[in-house]
């Protein structure tokens, strides 16, 4: 189970299993879609799966996350999303009023984003197989700007798009049981409308990366390692709700490791920090990254003291005491 | 967020720091005794921020890190028996055993299930009345109130299926271990809140006496270990030795009564092994006769064979604040989270994940 957690256990499978045998230029560069060029187009292409369970949840459901997911997939190359393929794994059994739901949401999600679904396919297993749907996505979009983890420099600002931690906490706390005085929902969410703003305003975004299994750390770890480049964060300038933060400290959860499904890094140059948070007003400037060759995340925590983040090893466990 | 962001205001934390280091004339060596304690002093960095005259001795107030090997690989056998649902706290999943952890017999097929409390398990125990449902009761004495609240209901429910397989481990006889210690080099201690918001403090104060070391009764966050440092700093140098309760807001001499009814109606102190470092006399909890038939490992008669621990872990040494999680030859290298030796690798409140996640080697 550890090796679907989007740590240090993910990156060792596909590492060790996968990359060996389908290497090549494209996804050697491990980033969430290929970019490549076909005759005058520069297309970027990427897929997602999803299994989460319930499949019905605060702030959404498993078709919002298909749709949103491999949207923002293609957004984090710098890509404008055009078009979804789609598909369905349905456990024999599954309602049809829930499929109905999903599906309606999924079309709902696709206008939002301004995709077209325009190829499917739909299998059914026997009951006992698929946890109810499983949904596969893939997405073809438009490059309008080269982002890359290669194009991140020394002195470049990290930007957090918004708040972290909602849509991990959501789906634990409605999986579990658990209620919170104030609602916590689902941060699922299209983010090319965000990424097409800044460029519309002339940032030259560096990178980005969506937070999405293994949360804010391993995005942050990844990107470090694959630049060598060592990156300072601020842990009090990270926006996370009081209902969030209250969950993640009732279960010994820290919020930097959660999985979030609408939220963003980017790495741009440090002179258009100000218009970029101005762009986006939710966001915070996070950190920098440092001219200093070593693929550590260091992080100032609010009392004031350093530590490292290190990247998450499977999955994160709630403590006993 | 109340009770959390005054704790953790950086400007108080740079006052008290900066009041530790007007205080102190002489190095002192102190032991903070539990694991979630390690972890927020290397959470917050706070270590930097102490004169290099203040050492920090890292305690085994991890119960997950102490808990016998064997009882893991008991755990494991029991899980793999059929029709068996083993509960436990996430903690204990990845813990390595002789051979494996529970989250590897889980991924071979045995059903074993992370539960939140054990009234969770008895729950689950309730809706499956076919077959044997155990908990892992691991804890120091803040969670065996909870563990024995789940044996009480369950006997008054007669819910036959569920049992409990003992882990409990208790502080003081722990640290009246480590101070009959020759070697011993550790001059003050910072207690447990948690463990001491359900027994209060009246145990300690023997313990201080005797051994003429200053006990302050410390909190978690950031404020409040520096805090403790600073009463413990200060009892030192005026050659004071009393217990003191920096954790005022949670807890009272004489702790949680009715928590420590119920654990005294259901559990009797025992002997225990504590995994790294040995037997500690009348350490541990068990069953009480009446409550015997809740005991998974009478219940499950499991042999488990030949027990193994990995002779480059040197947890008990660190456990017992001998060495360093840095002075291992393992660490980082063969010893990490995802290839663990030992426990404290593994454990959220273990001194070598405390280091491994923020510590830069």
């Amino acid at each position: 189970m550890a090796h679907g957690g989007g740590g240090r256990m993910s990156q060792r499978l596909i590492e060790s299993v996968f990359m060996p045998l389908f290497s090549n230029d494209l996804l050697d560069t491990r980033h969430d879609g290929a970019v490549f060029t076909i005759g005058n187009a520069d297309l970027a292409f990427s897929t997602d799966s999803y299994v989460v369970r319930p499949l019905i949840f605060p702030g959404g459901n498993i078709g919002d996350l298909a749709v949103n997911g491999t949207v923002n997939d293609l957004a984090m190359c710098g890509a404008q999303p055009l078009y979804l393929s789609c598909g369905f794994i349905l456990e024999e059994g599954l309602e049809i009023a829930t499929l109905r739901t999903i599906a309606e949401s999924m079309q709902a999600a696709a206008s939002r984003a301004g995709v077209q679904l325009v190829t499917g396919d739909t299998k059914v297993v026997d009951h006992g197989k698929a946890d109810g749907l499983y949904i596969n996505t893939a997405g073809i979009g438009r490059v309008r700007h080269r982002v890359a983890a290669d194009r991140i420099e020394p002195g470049d600002a990290i930007i957090v798009s918004g708040d972290l931690g909602a849509h991990g906490i959501t789906i634990l706390s409605t999986r579990e049981g658990l209620e919170f005085d104030a609602p916590v929902e689902s941060d699922t969410a299209p983010l090319w409308g965000p990424v097409a703003a800044l460029l519309d305003a002339g940032i030259d975004i560096h990178c980005l990366r969506d937070l999405t299994r293994g949360g804010f750390s391993s995005a942050l770890n990844e990107l470090a390692q694959a630049r060598n480049l060592a990156m300072e964060i601020d842990e009090g300038r990270i926006p996370v709700t009081e209902t969030v933060r209250a969950a993640c400290e009732l279960l010994g959860l820290d919020p930097l490791y959660v999985a979030n499904e609408g939220r963003f890094v980017a790495f741009l140059p440090a002179s258009q920090t100000a218009r970029a948070l101005e762009i986006l007003p939710h966001a915070a400037h996070a950190g920098t990254v440092l001219n200093e060759t070593s693929a550590i995340v260091h992080l100032r925590s609010i009392s004031g003291g350093n530590r490292i983040l290190q990247m998450i090893s499977g999955e994160q466990l709630p403590r006993i005491c | 967020m109340k009770h959390l962001d005054e704790y953790r205001d950086p400007q108080l934390v740079a006052r008290l720091a900066g009041a530790i280091r007007e205080c102190v004339t002489r190095p002192w060596t102190l032991m903070e005794v539990c694991g979630g304690q390690t972890h927020n002093i290397m959470r917050s960095g706070l270590e930097a921020m102490l004169p290099d005259k203040v050492s920090l001795v890292h305690g085994p107030g991890c119960p997950v890190c102490v808990t016998p090997i064997e009882l893991i690989d008991k755990a494991i056998a029991i899980a793999a028996q059929p029709q068996v649902i083993f509960t436990s706290f996430g903690d204990m999943l990845r813990v390595p055993g002789s051979h494996k952890s529970l989250s590897d017999a889980k991924a071979e097929g045995a059903d074993v299930r992370m539960v939140y409390s054990p009234l969770d398990a008895v729950k689950i125990a309730i809706a499956n009345p076919s077959r044997p449902v155990v908990f892992f009761a691991v804890g120091f004495e803040t969670t065996a109130p909870a563990n024995a609240m789940a044996v009480w209901q369950a006997a008054r429910q007669g819910v036959e299926n569920f049992s409990i397989l003992v882990a409990h481990v208790l502080v003081p006889p722990a640290m009246e271990a480590i101070l009959s210690s020759p070697n011993c080099r550790i001059q003050g201690f910072l207690a447990p809140g948690h463990v001491c918001t359900i027994t209060g403090f009246r145990d300690y104060e023997a313990v201080a006496a005797k051994y003429h070391v200053p006990i302050v009764v410390t909190g978690f966050e950031p404020v409040d270990i520096l805090e403790g440092i600073l009463m413990c700093v200060r009892q030192l140098e005026s050659g004071r030795v009393e217990v003191e309760n920096q954790y005022g807001r949670v807890v009272c001499r004489e702790g949680n009564a009715p928590a420590q009814q119920t654990v005294a109606e259901v559990f009797e102190v025992s002997e225990r092994t504590w995994r790294g470092i040995g037997e500690i006399p009348s350490s541990g909890l068990r069953l009480r006769k009446d409550y015997a038939r809740f005991d998974a490992e009478q219940r499950f008669n499991i042999d488990i064979g030949h027990v193994s621990e990995p002779p480059e872990c040197i947890s008990g040494l660190v456990l017992q604040g001998v060495k360093k999680p840095f002075d291992c030859p393992a660490f980082g290298r063969t010893c990490t989270p995802d290839h663990p030796l030992g426990a404290p690798m593994v454990s959220s409140e273990g001194a070598c994940a405390a280091y491994y996640l923020y510590a830069k080697a």
